[in-house]
């Protein structure tokens, strides 16, 4: 059956415009399909009212037809990450101590969504405060991988990657703080892009880690999701880290060519725990990259293994700060009983957050202390600075890199969380690009002997998506339609 | 390995009551992960700047104007408890 969700944003809004579908009828569509693909993978944590998204749709409908709404993702239905603010909606980051939790606000992402005529219609699944790499820390349940249910959809930005890739719907957003859109893009054999920081607002996105996160798109393919980048980058002055670029017309780079092109491929990646079907993957598909013109060299990029230890000490420490907040007063859980004020934080965070959330507070908390702070933090912060001066170095030589995603596919459920050190290192290739503030993008590229995807990551300079995008563009025109690539047995039931 | 002295000042800095048992779990984690982090000191950094922030700008600011209508209803309504408009929490001093 070739249901509605199946199609591209572009072939949609060709739809919507030339009047073979409406609004209503898409949106109808979409809630049909997301709840039933929902109750086999768990993708949401909510819906919003269907009565008022349909009366959105009618307007947006309403605003095509005159002419007012132009973007190409006006009438397009979108699924939001659970840890990005929509008003007057459930907004949890997947945990108990959020569970009751709605925004009196948007998220300048949802503002410049709705702008453009966008139909945001749930909240999906994820990571609790998207710390694990799994989607199985959620306080509401694991999201299953749709390629096959009993492996994890990645995470923490599982949810919106698994939406997409059963055709719950056409597009989500996402947010990355250590590949938290990659991985789970990788895994379950769709596109995702993260951009680089500061070019996507983080106003109304709840933070785990502030100098690391960065909202992004997941769609099915890179013309989606660079439509989708277009409309949600722009400068905001309510992020004091937000930039004012330029260019922000990604979709200009939608090119098939890398002749010419100077790609690096780092050859210290390959080295320990990468699954053979990755390596090979990733070097087929450097071939591709070679015979369409490219340049394509093996190099050492150095430090790789310093990145893992960096990257807990900062966004540990980061996240320990930023959910201070969280003590039962102005929102969300409070614990039923308590003696004070001080037993009424204690209390309330104590039941309120989960294992993983509490590891990670503590362990930031423990890296920030006196007598630490200059042996763990400060020492996190100068490998930082060297391993951007390693990325600088790459790219006076190199446009783009490209690696695996991550060393093997999606693991099976229930493997990764008694082994917390074991799962961090699965973000060997991710979390580097959030110290640095790069930009990359995650693409399928081949699947492994049990039909699991494999994700090749194509990396810029700072500033460079189009580069990323030219990239994975060309490589996604030769590669072809990815579902007909994935094996006939894990095709996903509609 | 973590002393438990440690855990409990760390237990405080996080505002989070600890079990025996979460203790020793938490003493289990954290040793485990300052033993991996630990290979950080293979590192010679000695002549490295820290760095915060990746991107070469500096912070937007900008003027500390009220934009925002008085929407204290809003604020309000999504708190456990609330008096007279204002978030209630237990008592500090008789």
């Amino acid at each position: 059956m070739h249901n509605i969700t199946n199609y591209s944003i572009t072939e949609l809004n060709k739809k919507i415009r030339n009047h073979e579908i409406s609004v209503e009828e898409l949106v109808k569509e979409t809630y049909y399909f997301a709840r039933k693909q929902n109750s086999k993978f768990n993708c949401f944590v909510s819906f919003i009212d269907e009565d008022l998204v349909l009366l959105r749709a009618k307007k947006v409908q309403k605003q095509i037809d005159n002419g007012e709404l132009t973007s190409p993702i006006a009438g397009i239905p979108i699924a939001i990450k659970d840890n990005i603010c929509v008003k007057d909606s459930l907004t949890t980051c997947s945990s108990k101590i959020l569970y009751n939790f709605k925004p009196t606000y948007n998220a300048t992402v949802i503002e410049a969504l709705e702008n453009a005529g966008a139909i945001i219609f749930g909240k999906t699944n994820m990571d609790e405060f998207a710390m694990g790499s799994t989607t199985e820390t959620s306080f509401f349940g694991v999201t299953k991988n749709p390629r096959n249910s009993q492996h994890v959809p990645g995470g923490s930005s599982g949810g919106s990657a698994a939406a997409v890739a059963s055709k719950a719907c056409v597009c989500a957003l996402g947010s990355d703080t250590g590949g938290s859109i990659r991985q789970p893009a990788s895994y379950c054999g769709v596109v995702g892009i993260k951009p680089t920081y500061g070019t996507v607002s983080r106003y109304g996105l709840i933070a785990y880690a502030s100098s690391l996160d960065q909202i992004g798109p997941i769609a099915s393919n890179v013309t989606d999701c660079t439509v989708l980048l277009d409309a949600i980058s722009a400068f905001d002055n309510k992020d004091s880290t937000s930039i004012k670029r330029e260019d922000y017309n990604f979709t200009s780079a939608l090119k098939k060519d890398v002749k010419g092109l100077k790609i690096g491929i780092p050859k210290d990646y390959f080295e320990d725990g990468i699954d053979d079907s990755v390596k090979e993957a990733i070097y087929d598909a450097a071939n591709v990259f070679k015979e369409n013109g490219a340049i394509v060299e093996e190099f050492d990029l150095s430090l790789v293994k310093y990145a893992i230890p960096a990257y807990y000490i900062i966004a540990s420490a980061e996240a320990s700060s930023n959910l201070a907040r969280f003590d039962g007063v102005e929102y969300g859980y409070r614990t039923k009983e308590y003696t004070s004020l001080h037993d009424m934080y204690k209390k309330s965070r104590s039941e309120g957050f989960g294992a993983e959330v509490k590891r990670r507070i503590m362990l930031g908390s423990f890296v920030l202390s006196s007598g630490y702070y200059d042996a763990y933090y400060l020492k996190a912060l100068k490998t930082k600075a060297l391993i951007k001066q390693a990325f600088d170095e790459a790219f006076k030589k190199y446009d783009v890199i490209i690696s695996p995603v991550a060393p093997t596919t999606a693991p099976k459920l229930g493997e990764s969380l008694s082994d917390p050190l074991k799962m961090y290192l699965s973000d060997i290739y991710t979390i580097s690009l959030n110290l640095c503030g790069l930009p990359g993008i995650s693409i399928p590229c081949a699947v492994d002997n049990q039909g699991l995807p494999i994700g090749l990551q194509i990396i810029a300079n700072q500033f460079n998506e189009k580069d990323i995008i030219r990239t994975a563009y060309t490589f996604e025109q030769i590669r072809g339609d990815f579902e007909k690539i994935s094996s006939e047995e894990n095709t996903i039931s509609n | 390995m973590i002393s438990n002295e440690t855990i409990e000042y760390v237990g405080l800095l996080a505002e989070l009551y600890l079990s025996d048992e979460d203790k020793e779990q938490a003493k289990h984690d954290i040793s485990n992960m300052i033993n991996y982090i630990d290979m950080l000191k293979e590192l010679d950094s000695t002549d490295v700047v820290p760095m915060v922030q990746t991107i070469s700008i500096n912070n937007f600011f900008r003027d500390d104007i009220v934009t925002n209508e008085n929407n204290t209803e809003d604020t309000v309504k999504n708190a456990p408890d609330v008096r007279e408009n204002k978030f209630a929490v237990p008592a500090t001093f008789d």
